[in-house]
């Protein structure tokens, strides 16, 4: 019974992924069957349109800038819960997660308000800001499960050695969990790469790619090129969730000890 | 007069309500090799992690060469320690670990190499400096985790239970392993276990501690031969027991009414009062079994022998005594008793022991 929920899963999950792929190689306008023959021409429309592959930059840009401030704030937290004893941990962790529980749209609003406030003018830069809020739950949680499973006597002895612990930390800890980091950063890497809701908030005149996106659909005879395009991106989305999985869980394999003498 | 390498003056140390260290003193001397023996929870490895500076002691003063130290971060004390479970630096090579600590001490890179392949080639592990700990086995790790507290050259080494994760063989190799290195290196070496006959192995002196106190601290013969409590003569090797009543004592001698046995003679250091409640103890090896009863000896029982159990090297008589106790006897396997026939269960016997072999303890 459980199988068949299962495979009812995959099929919803997974036939408009196919379909899309489909369709991204048809040799046709409609999205209707039987295809009319096969074709990688879209492909090379896409890769030819000057907007979108700017749309594409911009995207990349902000997810890497963004990513690499949430993985810098969420590793710095992570210490300072696992290792430090200071009050209000718990309010200190719910903070932090509460990305995950307040609706994207509320937060595209409240974040417009807040820029407009300070007289911050919307742009790629206000992107990343939110980009950065709201992947630190994701860094956060990835960075704390790896220094919880780290042996706290190794910390233990490089101080009976002599090393203070910024030295610690730089020879010891972040070393043995920077497979993690690099984990955590590809994750917020893609959340910001696929994200809209902020993004179309946000932006000042430079558009993300899931904007471009959608600002393309109502061009019919542009549509398999984004069709092209989002296929792309998923493989390369999954590329670096399957990377980032394999990452994260090499840095925790205890070594495999020998038996003889 | 040269000071103490470790000591501690009345240390408590408390969690909230738990009193994991209830007030000791302790004063081990320089080029020692020292045991904190007791049971889990009895507080040495707390003890230990206080000398370490990873706890601080809730009162009481901890110096190391007569200096005071309690408030020392560990990075700053001039001790080292080699963790239960080895706690080598994964990600670097065994030289690697072995430099660490005195890189944080700026040592230039050439005394490091030498200090380095001089310390490994004490601990028996030449030609390993460009493996990783999960490439060597259990005892090389424990050989590195030595060789990485060593190179430093601490005044004081602290060792928790690092035998703990080895087979048995491996373990008796290793104590007498550690022995001879630490003669060798002459530093003084403080010891936690819970295995008594490990601790009687390697140690000159033993403290035993239980519940957070400590009960005795002697050499291990001394602590074997005359334990000064119940729990240390009961923790240490298997101890028969007598309780009765003090009638009275002359110099040394002192005789001691048991029920159902009568008055037994026991060699005492302190005068008590008459009437004082008083647990006799006895090892097994100190008593002799007869068939006959025995002429001229200090003390004697008579009871029926109830089991023989053989054990390899010694065989143990437990023998119902006439007062209902179960005691024990342990003889040796070299052929048969001199002057006794081969015993059979539920045969009366005689057994006999010398004043001298019975410690008096105090309830």
């Amino acid at each position: 019974m459980l199988i068949l929920y299962y495979l009812v899963l995959l099929v919803l999950l997974y036939i408009p992924i196919a379909l899309l792929f489909l369709f991204s190689i048809n040799n046709g306008l409609t999205f209707s069957f039987p295809l009319q023959g096969l074709t990688l021409h879209w492909y090379q429309d896409m890769l030819q349109n000057a907007a979108l592959t700017n749309a594409l930059v911009n995207s990349a840009l902000v997810a890497l800038l963004s990513s690499l401030a949430a993985t810098t704030l969420g590793t710095s937290a992570a210490i300072a819960l696992t290792r430090f004893k200071f009050k209000g941990k718990a309010i200190f962790l719910s903070v932090a997660l509460m990305p995950l529980l307040v609706p994207l749209l509320i937060m595209g609003v409240a974040l417009l308000l807040l820029f407009a406030a300070l007289d911050v003018q919307r742009s790629l830069w206000s992107v990343g800001v939110a980009h950065t809020v709201v992947s630190l739950p994701y860094t956060l949680l990835i960075l704390m499960a790896r220094l919880v499973g780290f042996d706290s006597h190794l910390e233990e002895a490089a101080q009976d050695l002599g090393a203070g612990y910024l030295y610690t930390l730089r020879r010891v800890v972040l070393p043995m969990i920077s497979p993690a980091m690099l984990a955590a950063m590809l994750i917020a890497f893609t959340v910001s790469f696929d994200e809209f809701v902020l993004a179309s908030f946000l932006i000042g005149h430079e558009p993300t790619l899931p904007v471009f996106l959608y600002g393309q659909l109502r061009f019919a005879n542009r549509f398999p090129q984004v069709v092209a395009l989002a296929v792309l991106v998923m493989v390369a989305s999954i590329g670096l969730v399957l990377l980032a999985e394999r990452l994260r869980i090499a840095g925790t394999r205890a070594p495999v000890e020998k038996q003889t003498t | 007069m040269t000071p103490f390498a470790i000591e501690l003056r009345n240390v408590r140390k408390s969690f909230a309500d738990f009193h994991a260290v209830k007030g000791i003193s302790l004063q081990i001397q320089q080029g020692e090799f020292f045991s904190l023996l007791g049971p889990s929870g009895c507080g040495k490895t707390t003890t230990l992690r206080m000398i370490a500076g990873f706890e601080q002691p809730t009162s009481g003063e901890i110096r190391l060469l007569g200096k005071e130290v309690s408030n020392q971060p560990p990075n700053r004390r001039n001790v080292n320690m080699v963790f239960q479970n080895y706690a080598l630096f994964p990600h670097m090579t065994v030289f690697e670990n072995v430099a660490f600590g005195l890189q944080t001490k700026k040592v230039p890179a050439d005394e490091i190499k030498t200090r380095a392949t001089e310390v490994l080639n004490a601990v028996r592990l030449p030609g390993m400096e460009a493996r990783k700990p999960a490439q060597l086995s259990g005892g090389q790790q424990q050989r590195v985790a030595l060789a990485r507290a060593l190179v430093n050259r601490p005044a004081v080494l602290l060792l928790d239970e690092p035998l703990g994760a080895l087979d048995q063989k491996l373990r008796k190799e290793m104590q007498l392993e550690l022995k001879r290195l630490q003669r060798e290196v002459g530093i003084t070496f403080i010891y936690v276990t819970h295995d008594q006959e490990e601790a009687l192995t390697m140690s000159d002196r033993i403290c035993v501690m239980h519940a957070g106190e400590v009960l005795q601290v002697d050499e291990p013969r001394a602590l074997y031969e005359h334990p000064t409590s119940r729990f240390a003569a009961d923790f240490i090797g298997t101890t028969n027991f007598l309780k009765g009543s003090l009638v009275s004592s002359e110099g040394k001698m002192a005789t001691v009414n048991v029920e159902g046995l009568g008055p037994i003679r026991v060699e005492v250091a302190l005068s008590l009062p008459a009437g004082q409640s008083v647990t006799l103890a006895v090892r097994p090896e100190r008593l002799k079994l007869a068939a006959k009863a025995p002429e001229n000896e200090d003390n004697q029982a008579v009871g029926k022998l109830s089991e023989i159990v053989f054990v390899g090297n010694d065989t143990h008589y437990f023998v119902a005594l006439s007062n209902g106790v179960q005691i024990m006897v342990r003889e040796q396997n070299q052929g048969e008793f001199p002057g006794a026939p081969s015993l059979e269960i539920g045969q009366r016997v005689y057994v006999f022991w010398s004043a001298t072999s019975t410690s008096l303890l105090v309830d």
